[in-house]
């Protein structure tokens, strides 16, 4: 988004350029316009666009893109600390 | 003995159903109730004993056991059976229904029953579109589709909306599939396409659900209002469709969760300051004590107003990337107003509210971070290992000052 910018150098996505097929498909479902089919690989144009949903990763069918996904969400990522990842939930209302 | 018709609220004789249970309990012998003649209006039990007077007759459609959803227009038949063709306009409960789940009010349940719907007058070559069946996330589809017909395929996402439910893996590969075959949708229609929310694909992959139920997945627009224009186009959507935003209007109507958010914290806030407040030199003043939390209870409310209000319809004007750094922004301010409106509280007190504020609203904003489309979890992660030490200090200051100044 452009008009929303976020921290900078802090996503974890990583393109493997070498196994990427060029299919477009990460370029389709990112929702922040980050990735983006030059000729037959795939870029990252925007990495600090990107908000780590993992879409791209669920969908490349060779896994070339990677990324750790989760919720950016304050209250779920004090749960993991004092919970640890497994238990976490966050059971306020606002989140998901 | 002998059970007493009893008299209710109304007036009348009809009698609620505990009561009616109560009373066969009470009788000895079930053969030869000694009940005396029913009045006239217990013999008319089934029209409402009080209130206007009785509504329509039941429709055609139901069903016992079954509760006939309000915003169904008809039933069509298919050769995988009734399909609810549903209203595209909303009524009143709904907008009702929309209200209550913004303010937190019955959010966790607000769903409606995955499986097959239509919208218009859909055929065996109208398009699929698939959706989550939390109310809000059907609703807002079936409003954009006055004028179209399609089938809607709501998928069991727990009542969750299709963003958050494809990071859970509610919105998946397997739950489309299992739906498309549950609702038997290749007897419904002659193509095999289904058109998916964009946000779903962080849940789904497409070349799965092809595998593993033959339907080709598409991935629509992020936002139900253009799926018109996606349809019109071909079925292509263009940057601005596959694009998240934050508007204003969107923030907006996020804000009143937030707000309803202050009763947690302010349940061990308040006796809390009442605590601290009436420590000092001599005995435990509980004038003194209520005075400090009345101060605490209205710095705790500028904090949430500022940080869970002001902050979020400030977003995109308020300085800094970080959310705690714009809740701080904002914090100071409404701080600043608050000690304007107390002017009396001393310098001590007066700083030590200030902190207070400016950290509770630093901490509600970036508890907003949760429901923004453009933070990502390790920036999240990174701001709040630096922002909770400082908070957690300034909370710590806070207090020493308030208690100090007592002294
Ligand atoms: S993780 Fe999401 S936002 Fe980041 S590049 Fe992939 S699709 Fe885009
Ligand atoms: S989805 Fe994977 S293979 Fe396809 S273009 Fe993107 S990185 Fe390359």
């Amino acid at each position: 988004m452009k008009d929303f910018r976020y921290l900078t150098d802090v996503s974890t996505l990583a393109l493997d350029k070498e196994i990427c097929v060029g299919c477009g498909l990460c370029e389709t479902v990112c929702p922040h316009g980050v990735m983006r089919l030059n000729g037959k690989k795939a870029e990252i144009i925007d990495p600090d666009g990107c908000m780590e949903c993992g879409a791209c990763d669920t969908n490349c069918p060779v896994q070339a893109v990677r990324v750790t996904p989760g919720v950016g969400c304050a209250a779920y990522i004090i749960q993991t600390w004092i919970r640890g990842k497994e238990n976490a939930s966050c059971g306020d209302v606002n989140c998901c | 003995m002998e059970p007493k018709p009893q008299q209710n609220e109304c007036g009348c004789d009809c009698q609620p159903q505990s009561d009616r249970s109560n009373s066969a309990r009470l009788t000895p012998f079930p053969m030869a109730p000694p009940v005396p003649k029913p009045s006239k209006k217990e013999e008319d039990a089934d029209i409402p004993c009080c209130g206007p007077p009785a509504g329509p007759k039941s429709s055609p459609d139901e069903r016992p056991g079954y509760i006939l959803c309000h915003f169904v227009e008809r039933f069509l038949s298919t050769p995988a059976g009734a399909v609810p063709v549903v209203k595209t306009a909303l009524d009143r409960k709904d907008t009702i229904g929309t209200v209550l789940t913004r303010i937190g009010i019955g959010r966790n349940d607000y769903k409606v029953a995955p499986g097959l719907y239509g919208v218009g007058a859909p055929d065996a070559d109208s398009p699929v579109l698939v959706t989550a069946n939390y109310k809000l996330s059907f609703d807002a589809l079936r409003k954009e589709l006055s004028g179209i017909n399609a089938w809607i395929l709501v998928l069991d996402t727990r009542g969750i909306n299709v963003w958050c439910a494809a990071g859970k893996r509610n919105f998946s590969t397997e739950e489309v599939s299992d739906r498309v075959r549950g609702a038997g949708l290749d007897r419904v229609v002659n193509h095999r396409k289904l058109i998916l929310p964009q946000l779903s694909a962080i849940g789904v992959s497409a070349r799965a659900i092809k595998k593993s139920c033959g339907f080709e997945a598409l991935f629509g627009p992020v936002r139900a209002e253009d799926l018109k224009r996606f349809l019109q186009n071909g079925m292509k959507a263009d940057d601005f469709m596959r694009r998240v935003t934050f508007t204003l209007k969107e923030r907006v109507e996020l804000i009143p969760v937030e707000i309803a958010m202050l009763w947690k914290p302010a349940g061990w806030i308040l006796p809390a300051a009442f605590f601290l407040s009436g420590i000092g030199p001599g005995i435990f003043s509980l004038s003194r004590a209520w005075n400090g939390m009345l101060a605490i209870g209205a710095g705790l409310l500028m904090g949430v107003l500022s940080g869970g209000v002001a902050a979020p319809i400030l977003l995109p004007w308020l300085p800094g990337r970080a959310f705690a750094v714009k809740g701080a922004v904002t914090g100071g301010i409404f701080g600043l107003i608050l000690l304007g409106l107390v002017p009396a509280l001393g310098w001590a007190k007066g700083a030590g509210l200030f902190l207070f504020i400016l950290a509770i609203s630093a901490y509600q904003s970036m508890n907003f971070t949760g429901s923004t489309p453009f933070t990502s979890p390790s920036g999240v992660e990174k701001e709040m290992r630096r922002a909770i030490p400082l908070l957690a200090g300034a909370v710590l200051i806070s207090a020493l000052l308030w208690v100090g100044s007592a002294f």
